[in-house]
């Protein structure tokens, strides 16, 4: 679970050639080691969080960050460190979140089987989209419109069937229990949060330094290169879909337990798709803690302007405004601006 | 199933398909010119319906006759938006160009709920329940008025974009950026032309759409992906591809509500859209890529 355990350095030669290799396709990548220091330093800060602010507001504040840090990282796994670019990343997380509470409430399976569930259905979705579409040699702006169009199938799918409970959705009756995946106190469902981000940054990190993760970064930058170099472009691609899926399912299933309802809108709606990208694309799309920066700023900007203003809709407005300029200035997302600022300042003797 | 229902059916879909052929003769024509896949089509269109609707509640300016402040207006916009905003960042990679729109529809629809709040409105005017025979159907007389100017003002695009000299340098520009440009086009200005012109056709179909359909600050999403449909269904580019493909489109929605119910039914347009895409991208009337 801890990212710190493994970055101390230990890369050998070839991942580091590989590494070096997607240097030179992508002079952005942030290649640089991040110190192990500083994953301990997040990690505890994270831990001590809810309780320094023990309130049901922050600890609440805190689930929802790392829950959009965690779905955000599944879209960035996809999206940044390959570049597949997704405007229907939801159809992951509501699949996940279906999956499990189908097998709970119809099979009466434990909630925490469904967490598995959720991720193996994730990531079968994942795959398929990803067959179909890459086999068909959609990629840009047409995979991102393509996806879009699943996760609408699947919403409206979900809507008329009667096994996902149709449009009325499907509540979860609240039994309050650890062995139920329900926690009396908000702080158990923070600390399994927690675990399931910091994993999610942990496969990040792992990504940023193996020959996986490289193999990405050159399909990233140009795919015919990367062909042209020997990787089965295809494979990899399919491979991250599914781990991108696998994680999104688990997002889709710890939202259903968290709020203990779903419906076709929550699940499959355009809005969470937006969110997920919005996230790691401002925090910066292919770094680890892309996502996380992201996710905490979305968490506060919207906290922020709900508590001081009842204007509806501001925080988006920002978002969306933020997204622009992003886009338009800081391609490579905030975090970009440290790894500016720390570049300068080594080149000055 | 009774011919006449079909019949009735078919003639609603294709009165459908005239309104989202308008919608997406605009996105084919800034696809076609400019290689822009404007995410932000259904939330400008959201932003016309609602300067339709003020025109009137406000004003008293019927919506038929707002056409001729609407399409200048929203041309005015997209010309103003090209300059300043997406023309500037176009050069990069075209999924850059893709989030920009999304940041941008994300933006105007998220301000359009701050200002007009969430709820849906309608307009009355005295024409608004006007039922008209036609053939099997009766039809409201708006759905008529909207299928017929609709056809016209695609026909009409198509005319100016044969016969006059815009028209042609849209057209080569669109063909072979450089070469225009030798013969001395003025390149990024059609540019920003044909996105204003993808603009205006936003505003005469919300003009249209104005007496028959609800306005709220998501409406956009209803739109974005059946505009798309239509747009990849009768190929990228293609003006004749967005009139069928409209067409086509009208009647799946239609029918799927007849044979599927209301919310199976609209199943077939996303459906239509996976498998254009993963079977046949150049779309009935596209060119080769």
């Amino acid at each position: 679970m801890n990212p710190a355990d493994r970055s101390t350095g230990q890369d050998t030669g070839v991942q580091r050639a590989d590494a070096s290799a997607a240097a030179a396709a992508d002079a952005h990548s942030p290649l640089k080691p991040i110190p192990w220091k500083l994953h301990l330093a997040v990690l505890a800060v994270a831990v001590a969080f809810p309780f320094v602010f023990p309130s049901n507001f922050m600890v609440n504040f805190g689930v929802l960050a790392l829950f959009y840090a965690f779905i955000g990282q599944s879209w960035n796994i996809s999206g940044g460190f390959a570049g597949q670019l997704s405007f229907g990343h939801v159809a992951f997380f509501g699949v996940g979140a279906y999956a499990s509470t189908i097998v709970q409430m119809r099979l009466g399976w434990s909630p925490w089987l469904g967490l598995p569930v959720a991720a193996l259905a994730g990531a079968l979705i994942g795959g398929v989209i990803a067959v179909l579409s890459f086999r068909a040699g959609l990629k840009g702006s047409y995979f991102a419109l393509i996806t879009l169009a699943f996760a609408e199938v699947l919403r409206i799918v979900s809507n008329s069937i009667s096994i996902t409970g149709g449009g009325m959705g499907m509540l979860i009756p609240m039994k309050i229990g650890a062995a139920n995946l329900q926690f009396a106190e908000r702080i158990g469902f923070y600390f399994l949060i927690l675990a399931l981000a910091a994993g999610s940054i942990a496969l990040a990190e792992w990504l940023r330094r193996s020959r996986f993760g490289a193999q990405l970064a050159a399909i990233r930058e140009n795919e015919d290169s990367a062909r042209a170099l020997g990787i089965n472009v295809f494979a990899e691609k399919v491979k991250v879909m599914l781990i991108s899926g696998a994680i999104g399912g688990v997002g889709g299933s710890f939202f259903a337990q968290y709020f203990l309802y779903i419906d076709p809108l929550i699940a499959f709606g355009v809005d969470k798709s937006i969110e997920m990208l919005l996230v790691s694309m401002i925090g910066g799309a292919g770094t680890v803690y892309g996502p996380l920066v992201g996710a905490v700023l979305l968490a506060l900007v919207s906290d922020v302007t709900r508590t001081l203003t009842q204007i509806q809709g501001l925080s988006l407005v920002l978002y969306g405004g933020l997204l622009v300029v992003i886009i338009a200035f800081l391609p490579n997302g905030l975090l970009d601006l440290f790894s500016r600022k720390r570049g300068a300042r080594r080149k000055k003797p | 199933m009774d011919a006449t229902i079909i019949g009735a059916a078919a003639i609603n879909g294709l009165l459908l398909g005239g309104i989202y052929t308008l919608v997406a003769s605009g996105l084919t024509l800034i696809y076609g010119v400019l290689h822009i896949i404007n995410f932000a089509h259904g939330s400008l269109l959201m932003l016309a319906m609602f300067g339709v609707y003020y025109l009137l509640t406000l004003l008293g300016i019927d919506p038929y006759l707002s056409i001729f402040i609407m399409v200048p207006a929203m041309f005015a916009l997209g010309y103003l938006l090209y300059k300043g905003l997406i023309g500037r960042l176009s050069s990069g990679k075209d999924e850059n160009i893709l989030l920009v729109t999304l940041g941008l529809s994300i933006l105007i629809e998220n301000l359009a709920l701050m200002f007009f709040k969430g709820d849906s409105r309608t307009i009355l005017v005295s024409y608004s329940d006007t039922m008209v025979e036609v053939g099997p159907a009766f039809v409201p007389l708006p759905k008529l008025i909207s299928f017929g100017v609709a056809m016209a003002l695609c026909a009409a695009l198509g005319l100016f974009m044969q016969r006059t000299d815009i028209g042609r340098a849209i057209r080569a520009v669109a063909k072979e950026r450089v070469g225009a440009r030798l013969v001395g086009i003025d390149v990024d200005q059609i540019f920003a032309i044909s996105y204003g012109i993808g603009l205006a056709t936003l505003g005469a179909a919300a003009c249209l759409m104005m007496p028959i359909f609800y306005v709220s600050p998501t409406v956009g999403h209803v739109f974005v992906l059946v505009a798309f449909t239509v747009v990849v269904l009768g190929g990228m580019g293609s003006f004749l591809g967005a009139v069928v493909g409209g067409l086509i489109i009208g009647l799946t929605e239609s029918f799927g509500g007849l044979f599927l119910g209301e919310s199976m039914g609209q199943i077939g347009i996303s459906l239509i859209f996976i498998l254009i895409l993963l079977f046949r991208p150049s779309g009935l009337f596209g060119s080769k890529t």
